[in-house]
């Protein structure tokens, strides 16, 4: 059982890993706008199944 | 229209004739590719841009292109920059703009792309949710006025967003909250993992050494989620007591600390019970439930925000023969300014000179423009439409009557839903009951076993912490709100679903609310051929009763129709398949037909008469009006039914309200007609007197109403910014969404009070265990968590809004 002087600390090691990297997203504003964001990667897809069909105009 | 030779195909014809727009999706006139000229010019420009795919989307507008045609010269004013724009490090500029009518996920691509075609901007991002843009750009290269009529010209109006520097310290208050929740929630559950070691192990063994090591992990790691997730409580609670008042904070703040505190001595002392797994589970739950009903909160400021950037940022002051421009807010009363034709008006004033045509949209939601003169008075916030003019100020900044509407939704957003301040009145009573079962359980156990006496008085504190209470409310109510919106209900605030589950007078506005607001084919009289022969011959008529009943048409036989003449103010005729069709009025009837005493059959109340004659004799008459929409009646009597008064209250003339009241079972004195704006304002305010009043608009000409009534509702298709401030909006068409919302608004009501009772008998059986002497750190983690579960549980699970609901 004395193992469990190693594997507790550890596990908690990792949590404050999470729990730094967690921090450091919301506070860098990536929670700040939960629903454009996921409507982005459909949007882009059609983006580039038109574009070579065209030269761009700009 | 006056003869076609060609047989005319019904329904869809060929290749040119779309029956929707191409740009915005709407029904069009068959033969024309276009719904107006906004969505053609939209649709060019989208196409020269390369960026056609966006018609590939499924989803599109579903609105016509209104552009305001407007020059946005103020945003390229140096006040205009120091106001609004923001300078970045890498020598660009920053701006963030609120958005008119962006509302779908294909907004969101066009209006990027579109602007990234720009040449000069280097960055622009949509946030849908907010309907604000953030224009990156290069103010050597591109004015910002460029942007600004490029989205104008795709139907995205663009306004500054004002307040950012509010928004700026909102956003960093929510990213603390956020922050807090999960460091707090981390913390919990490793808290609870460490405490189950300890629970098993006094069932199955546990050397002493060990229960000691989780003991002081669990206090370590409690420590800083109390010191700083948990200390806005402690905060909270010493700034409500050195007010001399108290609220919910102060029994939560009692309880974890005194938990806490015990907690570490028993932890050092060795000896005792702990409540660390509690106490962080506590804090997560509370910080969660704190969190929700602070963004319920702000969504009613995010839109008396909105109203202010809706308002002009300059305004051009005349001094003798010059102009010089002035950030609208430093107008004064007296000063005579210029206003030219696309701008918004600054200020409240008199017309000096001038004439012109002025949408007042923004205020009253009236589509149509108002022309005006000199003499004439004016209002800040709406749109001077054709030629200059020249305005004295009267009333300027927060005088004015744009100024006063925002501040009454402010006003109402600072307004605390009343069920929430009942749990802070609560908290008074609430607190003495705690402090006094504290001391009995102390008083109690001294006499019977002293050692005991003190971990069963804080026993007692932590088994009554309120949290379960503290978290009901703000729970049941945003769940309830979420599953609303999912089902097209958007609610604003909370006190309007509480308004809503009582009784009271609800009134309906007629035009667009309870009707469908347009002209309808809603009776005929008269054989279904005879209809059909009608309908081939209207098709020929621009007239927009001849189009209403062209539209009732749906067989797709093709006649031959030739012939054709119309007379204006009269009626229409032509000869359908060979036969002679004569349609109109009783009087050009008669004058057609060459019998001058013709009986023909009279008018139903409400609605217009169109008599039909074929080869000579009277075959049917067709009676157009604004339809009522289908189930409004059954949605009004079930109104009634649950107690509420309905009345209706409409601009139209009283003959049509009253008859149509009649066909919803509403008897006359409850259908009113001819009410101006500030009529259907002081009837609003006459029936607040007596009572709550909810006022139910499309946003034309009810905006005072619903700002005076105690809950205001508005319904699809209005003005926007009217429809932002109102407490409710109903994003379906049609009343259905109404009955929804009543019921829906009851069942939360009933839910929220069940989520009370449910905390009070937990904290009650708490209670009763610790004078029993029962009461362990088992028990007592398993019974907190346990009734603020079961709550949270009732909360999202019980029966509130149900999306797609059927009608009563």
């Amino acid at each position: 059982m004395s193992v469990l002087l190693v594997l507790v600390p550890v596990a908690l090691g990792i949590v404050l890993l999470a729990v730094v990297a967690y921090v450091w997203s919301a506070r860098s504003g990536q929670f700040d706008d939960l629903v454009t964001p996921a409507l982005r990667p459909l949007l882009d897809e059609r983006d580039t199944d038109v574009e070579p069909q065209r030269p761009p105009a700009e | 229209m006056t003869s076609a030779t060609a047989p005319i195909e019904i329904g869809r014809t060929g290749d040119s004739g779309a029956v929707s727009c191409r740009h915005c999706g709407l029904p069009v006139p068959p033969g024309e590719t276009f719904c107006c000229t906004g969505c053609a010019t939209a649709h060019a420009i989208v196409n020269d841009l390369g960026l056609s795919a966006y018609y590939r989307f499924s989803e599109r507008r579903g609105e016509e292109v209104r552009a305001s045609g407007r020059a946005f010269a103020e945003f390229d004013h140096d006040s205009f920059t120091t106001t609004y724009v923001r300078d970045r490090e890498d020598g660009l500029s920053e701006v963030e703009l609120y958005l008119e009518h962006v509302h779908c996920p294909s907004c969101v691509w066009l209006v990027e792309k579109v602007s990234l075609t720009i040449p000069g901007v280097t960055a622009a991002e949509l946030d849908i949710g907010r309907a604000r843009a953030r224009v990156v750009w290069d103010r050597s290269r591109t004015p910002l006025s460029a942007v600004a009529r490029t989205l104008d010209t795709l139907g995205y109006i663009a306004h500054p967003f004002r307040g950012g520097r509010a928004e700026e310290a909102r956003r960093a208050e929510d990213r603390a909250a956020l922050v807090g929740i999960g460091v707090s929630g981390a913390i919990a559950g490793n808290v609870m993992m460490i405490a189950l070691a300890i629970y098993a192990g006094w069932f199955g063994g546990i050397e002493r050494e060990f229960e000691r090591y989780f003991r002081w992990w669990s206090f370590l790691l409690t420590t800083p989620s109390l010191l700083w997730p948990g200390r806005v409580f402690f905060r909270s609670a010493w700034g409500a007591l050195r007010r001399r008042s108290l609220h919910m904070d102060v029994p939560i703040a009692l309880a974890l600390g005194a938990a806490f505190v015990h907690g570490a001595v028993n932890t050092v002392r060795d000896a005792g019970p702990v409540y660390f797994d509690g106490v962080a589970a506590l804090v997560f739950l509370l910080l969660v439930g704190r969190y929700l009903q602070q963004r319920a909160q702000r969504a009613a400021i995010d839109s008396s925000e909105l109203l202010h950037s809706l308002a002009p940022a300059t305004a051009r002051v005349i001094e003798g023969a010059a102009t010089r421009e002035v950030p609208a807010e430093a107008v004064l009363p007296g000063w005579l300014v210029e206003v030219r034709a696309g701008d918004t008006l600054p200020a409240d004033g008199i017309v000096e000179s001038g004439d012109s045509s002025i949408d007042l949209s923004l205020l009253t939601g009236e589509s149509r423009p108002v022309s005006i003169g000199a003499g004439d008075t004016v209002f800040a916030g709406t749109t001077n439409m054709s030629s200059p003019l020249r305005v004295r100020v009267t009333r300027s900044g927060e005088s004015s009557r744009l100024g006063a509407l925002m501040r009454d939704v402010a006003d109402s957003a600072r307004r605390r839903s009343p069920i929430v301040r009942l749990a802070d009145r609560l908290a008074g009573r609430f607190i003495l009951a705690v402090l006094t079962l504290a001391t009995l359980a102390f008083v109690i156990w001294v006499w019977r076993d002293p050692a005991q006496a003190f971990d069963n008085a804080i026993a007692m504190l932590v088994v009554t912490c309120p949290c379960a209470l503290a978290l009901a409310t703000p729970l049941t109510v945003t769940g309830a709100m979420g599953k609303a919106a999912r089902g097209g209900i958007l609610i604003r605030g909370g006190d309007a679903l509480e308004i809503l589950a009582g009784t009271g007078t609800i009134v309906l506005d007629k035009t667009g609310t309870v009707t469908e607001g347009r002209m309808a084919l809603v009776g005929w009289r008269g054989s279904d051929d005879a209809l059909s022969l009608l309908a081939a011959l209207e098709k020929h008529s621009r007239h927009p009763l001849a189009a209403a009943i062209a539209a009732a048409e749906t067989s797709t036989t093709r006649r031959l129709v030739t012939k054709v003449a119309e007379t204006i103010g009269g009626g229409i005729q032509g000869r359908v398949d060979g036969r002679q069709v004569v349609a109109g009025t009783a009087e050009y009837i008669r004058t057609q037909l060459g019998e001058p005493s013709l009986a023909v059959p009279c008018a139903l109340a409400g609605h217009t008469e169109v008599i039909v004659a074929i080869d000579g004799t009277i075959a049917g008459v067709a009676s157009i009006g604004d339809p009522v929409r289908a189930g409004a009646a059954e949605v009004i009597a079930s109104l009634q039914r649950s107690g509420w008064r309905v009345e209706l209250l409409s601009g139209d003339r009283p003959d049509v309200v009253t008859a149509v009241g009649q066909s919803l079972g509403l008897s006359a004195e409850d259908a009113r007609g001819g009410a101006t704006p500030e009529a259907k304002r002081d009837r609003v305010r006459e029936l607040a007197r007596v009572g709550p009043v909810v006022m139910v608009g499309d946003g034309v000409n009810d905006a005072p109403a619903m700002a005076g009534a105690t809950a205001s509702i508005g319904v699809h298709g209005g003005a926007e910014a009217c429809l932002r401030t109102s407490d409710v909006f109903l994003s379906r068409p049609g009343l259905e969404a109404l009955g929804e919302l009543v019921r829906g608004a009851r069942r939360t009501m009933t839910l929220v009070r069940a989520g009370f009772l449910a905390s009070i008998a937990y904290n009650v059986a708490g209670a009763s265990l610790v004078l029993a002497g029962l009461i362990d750190p088992l028990i007592a983690a398993i019974l907190m968590p346990a009734s603020s579960l079961s709550v949270i549980f009732l909360a999202w699970k019980g029966p509130t809004f149900a999306a797609g609901e059927p009608g009563p």
